[in-house]
């Protein structure tokens, strides 16, 4: 026979674990989720390819809660993401740099920058290399360098990797870190961050680049002059080569995409941005 | 007088025929309304160029053109050879189940959709490519152009080898008669009477081959320049529309996809009435 105190503190416990629970969840609800209950409706999301790890995770989040909406997230590129939010086929178009004032004015077009994101190079881990400078990098890609001997390693041309015209990472990179040159015409062209991954990781003589918030152990990542593309270094402004991630809507947002964007951009959102690799702005 | 019925439907088999037929013209037509512009005040010698970079305002649409001619004829020059022995095997050497057995796999390659071959080769073909020349990405025209010959093959195969099953039987029992072999029968009976249908294989085939995009955007690399090995990047004119078609309306890069359109249906236009000379010659040549 157990003694009444203990069977007292027992269900004690069992109420404090209820309330726990319960408690729990509403703050899940209540965390920025809970605009979206008893709604309904699509969201459709398009565009820039670094963007995809945190659409996702935050679409799914939505629609666990809430089975009435769905969300679909394509890619093709930041320059498919502004184009196709301008003519109205998708809610929000997603772009890895600004929209330019001439796409601005066309469409109406407003912009939500919700994290900034790196670009690192990137090689095959079978690759010795880990460090570059500018220069390296830029007689690389410009096709100047074009055996991994040189660099003192195999006797093997290097695999050049860029992306398609409508890549927001493309443009970017191509500013910032190769001083807009020429990028070599052996280039081979890969349509999207995923894609770019995947090519480097298969390919041991490679050397792409790619948002950093998208690299993981498949690829390493090249520290340039030094610094290594690290959340940290992004964040304090010492690794050079990073933009904005915007989200992009043809006028104000309304409706669920209006609901959309603010659950990025809450503290929910930020964190989902912050856990995929890149760095929130709030 | 024709029942009412037998009318309508005599009607309704005119209309779909016209419908389907006016749709390609009117696909024509629409490539070259949007083309014109390019045409106007001298302004095409800028595309037929070797160079493209848009940042500085070359938009040479040559090297996809080379490219996309490449590809397909060698695709067609693989394929080609091993359409002609399974039809041959499926056709003339092998008998009864082990023949409609072959028939009913070459029946299923047909359902392959064409990303699985692209996916495939990138995880198998793609890397043995790129150790067996030691050089590049093993991303270039071979790699694209045998995976494309895998794509056409079943088409060839199925059409030469019915039209090889078409030869009239008393061709062959006279062949029989005269003790020829099934080489020579297949070699100087058989072929030579079905020229005509496996003609119309190859053309369905080099359509498909000449218009295939995403084996060629997967894994031929897209590299604008001019391929002078095998193990060669190219860009074909389909991959390049499929590059291309994000950037901005306005834009020339833009435009410039019109006339890539426009030229690769000249392609194919120019590749079916050739092979279709072809035969009409050879039927001409044999009375």
């Amino acid at each position: 026979m157990m003694k009444p105190g203990l069977i007292l503190s027992l269900f004690a416990t069992l109420i404090f674990l209820l309330i726990g629970f319960s408690l729990a969840t509403a703050y899940e609800y209540s965390s920025g989720l809970d605009h979206f209950s008893g709604k309904k409706g699509i969201i459709k999301i398009a565009g820039g390819t670094a963007h995809i790890p945190v659409m996702k995770e935050a679409a799914r989040k939505i629609m666990r809660m809430n089975p009435d909406i769905s969300i679909t997230i394509a890619g093709g590129g930041s320059g498919v993401g502004i184009k196709q939010v301008g003519e109205g086929l998708v809610d929000i178009g997603n772009s890895g740099r600004k929209a330019t004032d001439d796409e601005i004015r066309r469409y109406g077009l407003k912009m939500f920058k919700f994290a900034i994101d790196g670009i690192a190079v990137i090689l095959n881990p079978e690759n010795p290399y880990v460090k570059m400078n500018s220069q390296q990098l830029m007689d690389i890609f410009s096709g100047k360098i074009n055996s991994w001997e040189t660099m003192g390693w195999e006797k093997r041309g290097i695999n050049v990797y860029t992306r398609d015209a409508s890549s927001g990472t493309r443009k970017i990179f191509w500013k910032k870190a190769l001083n807009k040159a020429n990028i070599t015409k052996t280039a081979n062209f890969i349509q999207s961050n995923g894609a770019m991954k995947s090519a480097i990781s298969l390919d041991p003589y490679g050397i792409g680049y790619i948002s950093a918030g998208h690299i993981d152990r498949t690829v390493t990542a090249v520290s340039l002059n030094g610094v290594a593309p690290s959340i940290d270094n992004v964040r304090k402004g010492s690794y050079k080569i990073a933009r904005g991630l915007y989200m992009n809507t043809r006028g104000e947002p309304e409706g669920l995409t209006k609901l959309f964007i603010d659950y990025i951009l809450s503290r929910e959102g930020q964190e989902i941005a912050g856990a995929k690799g890149f760095i929130p702005i709030k | 007088m024709q029942p009412f019925t037998e009318k309508c439907v005599e009607k309704g088999l005119l209309l779909s025929t016209i419908l389907s037929g006016s749709i390609t013209l009117c696909i024509l037509f629409f490539m070259v309304i949007f083309s014109l512009p390019l045409f106007e005040g001298g302004q095409i010698d800028q595309f037929i160029r070797l160079e493209w970079n848009p940042y500085e305002g070359d938009f040479g649409i040559l090297p996809m053109m080379v490219g996309t001619g490449l590809i397909a004829f060698l695709a067609l020059v693989i394929a080609v050879p091993f359409g002609l022995g399974c039809s041959a095997l499926i056709s003339v050497f092998a008998h009864g189940n082990f023949s409609s057995l072959l028939r009913k796999i070459v029946e299923l390659m047909t359902g392959i959709p064409t990303v699985i071959y692209g996916f495939a080769a990138l995880f198998l073909l793609v890397p043995m490519i790129r150790e067996i020349f030691q050089r590049g990405t093993g991303m270039c025209i071979l790699s694209a152009s045998i995976m494309l010959a895998i794509l056409i093959l079943p088409t060839i195969i199925l059409f030469m080898s019915d039209a090889l099953n078409s030869v009239p039987k008393s061709y062959l029992d006279a062949a029989d008669a005269l003790g020829a072999t099934s080489a020579q029968k297949l070699i100087y009976v058989m072929i030579p009477s079905a020229w005509s249908g496996m003609i119309s294989g190859l053309i369905l085939a080099t359509g498909r081959v000449v218009g295939d995009t995403l084996i060629a955007l997967m894994i031929a690399g897209n590299a604008i320049q001019v391929p002078k090995s095998l193990s060669d990047s190219g860009r074909t004119l389909t991959s390049h529309i499929a590059l291309i078609i994000a950037s901005d309306y306005e834009s020339l890069e833009f435009k410039s996809i019109f006339l890539c359109g426009l030229i690769l249906f000249i392609y194919t236009t120019l590749t079916v009435f050739g092979l279709r000379l072809f035969r009409y010659l050879k039927i001409i040549g044999d009375r």
